[in-house]
């Protein structure tokens, strides 16, 4: 269920991309540790524009532009969290984390622990997945299964305006290195989002849209994809239970669970490569979790397993989509 | 910026008073038995995996920690725990932690290559070769970033110029004046293969070309080095920004305990002849009779009371508990 607003004012309509740089303004404001480190993220404010206007108010000391050095300013940041910061680290493209997975992988996730649990590392890495933006195979993939399978990070993911300022306040409050996936082609999705103060703790799933027939887990953009599937499928007498996990780590694995007992049938929907992957991982978790409940085995419809084509026509075969979706659903409710 | 290899441009003539220079032996000789007391745990299977002992090279870590605050940040290395030691750590914890128990420094989850201690700002050993560059380089940007005057030192082999993390970090810092110094230390080999065959070029040569002054000296000799890293520190202090330190030195050991063969990539009368004419302690001893800071009778004496130190650190490490197993899963998230 959606946490309560906590303190917040007046509601209005902003996009995806607005609610994060909002995030990003008011923990700036709160907290003079958080900082933001990344190429092109100051006058520019990224490609995406995300971060416009932060550098006017924050100025070049805290909303700092660095070399095209994905390795290094991932390793500045983790180096600063340790040392009293709280650094938010802008990976422009999803695929350039292959360049930061040392400092992700054998530096941050693991000092807490190695350390016996003295060190501490409390620092953001936000970055983009996505395909369907002809951006091709080195600018498209979501890898956010490879963060998900690092004990020591955690995952957030979100779908809405709305859960974008709230689990992003949550991330960068958090003294764990938190890895926050936006998917790019949901900047200019619009919410309703609180203008003040608010945060959604990690590891709440959140029901989007609750149903009766079949329970589909979806994670970022493809939350909004099975909304769109759910209202095809009311049409065809499917009622559908859309649960948005939010944080892949941790996961909220009782609320997947309980979903799936109720419905008796499942699909995990997420656009990371099937293989090996976080449908994988939550399919699992429902199979184990509501075995006796289920009426037909767990679906998975995730990225085909093929590096990210350009041509368009090829492209959008790769990723789930709503058509895909309600087919799933139809066949797993014997309405074909 | 130096070029010779020899002495640096500047030298720090300041007086070194005798109680400085009998810590230096001290500090040096605790790690040199320390070292030794590590391969005797191995050697009598008490001690699990295995260890990279910096036997040989004590005069850089002690040298360089001597000048530092003990508020001032470094990261180690694989071969950390004379650096470990040089910035204070205890003797105690640091073999609790080697041999696994819940006393040692990590509470036995990090081991030999990744003793962290924080209060002392020891950021960790790092058992990635060059990876904690931007550890290093991070925490000199936190000291900048908080206004504090802190300062950071990396300490890597030089096996760690093969990687390009450190380049990316060597650029920003120089961009951004960071307090950091890059502490080289040539000994030689990386793992069992000379530098040479994996070196091209000048070492100096990679610094310098981003503007980073660069120092390159006997790492033998504790005095230099102390002389030259408190120039170092006192600049990156002032803001001034980075540096490159490079320190030529010999692991008189192999690459880890057990490395026992290593005809096949050094010559044992290259051993031979860093051991005997070339051992920081018996270099340092010399000058310290010379400079009649000590006798030979203090000097055993310092050795007498080391090696006890020594024994009841081990003792206190072999008696110490093991963490309770409920403890596997702690400590993954903060």
């Amino acid at each position: 269920m959606k946490a309560p607003a906590q303190q917040s004012t007046a509601v209005r309509e902003i996009t995806f991309g607005q609610a994060i740089n909002e995030a990003l303004a008011e923990e700036m404001r709160r907290d003079p540790k958080v900082f933001i480190l990344g190429e092109d993220v100051a006058e520019a404010g990224t490609p995406f524009k995300v971060l416009s206007g932060l550098v006017k108010e924050f100025g070049k000391e805290r909303v700092v532009d660095s070399p095209i050095s994905e390795a290094a300013i991932t390793g500045l940041c983790v180096g600063a969290a340790m040392t009293g910061m709280r650094p938010v680290v802008d990976i422009m493209f999803g695929d350039f984390v292959t360049l930061t997975m040392d400092q992700m992988v054998n530096q941050a996730a693991k000092i807490h622990y190695m350390s016996g649990g003295k060190l501490k590392v409390p620092m953001v890495m936000r970055t983009t997945l996505g395909a369907t933006r002809r951006s091709a195979a080195q600018h498209s993939q979501s890898l956010h299964a490879w963060f998900s399978h690092i004990p020591g990070l955690k995952v957030a993911m979100p779908s809405t305006p709305y859960d974008a300022k709230g689990l992003l306040k949550t991330a960068i409050r958090d003294d764990n290195p938190v890895i926050f996936f936006e998917d790019k082609m949901m900047y200019q999705l619009k919410g309703q989002v609180p203008e003040g103060e608010y945060t959604i703790p990690f590891g709440l799933a959140d029901i989007k849209r609750a149903g009766s027939d079949i329970t589909i887990v979806a994670t970022s953009s493809m939350v909004q994809v099975s909304l769109a599937a759910a209202e095809t499928l009311e049409g065809l007498g499917i009622s559908a239970e859309i649960v948005d996990v939010r944080t892949t780590v941790p996961l909220d694995k009782k609320t997947l669970i309980e979903s799936a007992r109720k419905t008796s049938r499942a699909i995990v929907v997420d656009e990371g490569y099937e293989r090996y992957g976080v449908t994988a991982e939550i399919a699992s978790v429902i199979a184990e979790g509501a075995f006796y409940y289920l009426d037909a085995p767990v679906k998975r419809i995730a990225a085909m397993d093929v590096p990210v084509p350009f041509s368009p026509v090829l492209e959008d075969q790769t990723v789930p989509t709503p058509q895909s979706v309600v087919e799933m659903a139809k066949t797993l409710c014997g309405k074909v | 910026m130096a070029k010779s290899k020899a002495q640096p441009a500047r030298i720090d003539s300041s007086k070194i008073d005798g109680k400085r220079f009998l810590r230096f032996y001290r500090q040096m000789l605790k790690i040199r038995l320390f070292e030794e007391q590590v391969n005797q745990l191995y050697l009598s299977a008490k001690m699990p995996g295995l260890a990279h002992l910096y036997i040989g090279q004590e005069a850089v870590a002690v040298g360089v920690c001597e000048a530092l605050r003990p508020d001032d940040y470094i990261t180690s290395t694989h071969r950390g725990h004379g650096h470990c030691l040089a910035k204070g750590a205890s003797v105690e914890r640091m073999f609790a932690e080697l041999l696994g128990k819940v006393d040692g420094y990590c509470r036995g989850k990090g081991g030999s290559m990744h003793i962290a201690d924080q209060e002392r700002g020891n950021l960790g050993a790092n058992a990635i070769v060059g990876g904690s560059t931007g550890i290093a380089t991070g925490a000199a940007m936190s000291a900048k970033m908080r206004g504090s005057d802190q300062v950071a030192v990396c300490f890597f082999g030089e096996g760690a110029l093969g990687q390009g993390l450190l380049y990316e970090c060597m650029n920003t810092a120089s961009l951004w004046k960071l307090p950091v110094i890059y502490l080289c230390e040539n000994n030689l080999y990386n793992e069992y293969t000379h530098y040479s065959e994996t070196t091209a070029g000048e070492i100096q040569a990679r610094p310098e070309a981003f503007g980073i002054p660069t120092e390159s000296i006997d790492g033998q000799d504790v005095e230099l080095v102390y002389r030259t890293a408190r120039r170092l520190v006192e600049r990156a202090r002032k803001g001034e920004g980075p540096s490159f330190f490079i320190c030529h030195t010999y692991r008189f050991h192999g690459h880890h305990v057990g490395d026992i063969d290593r005809s096949y990539y050094r010559a044992k009368k290259e051993e031979e002849q860093w051991k005997g004419g070339r051992d920081p302690l018996k270099l340092l001893a010399v000058k310290l009779k010379h400079l009649k800071v000590a006798d030979e009778k203090l000097l055993s004496e310092m050795e007498k009371e080391t090696r006890r130190e020594i024994e009841k650190g081990v003792e206190f490490a072999l008696n110490a508990p093991y963490p309770d197993t409920s403890e596997v899963d702690q400590h993954v998230y903060a």
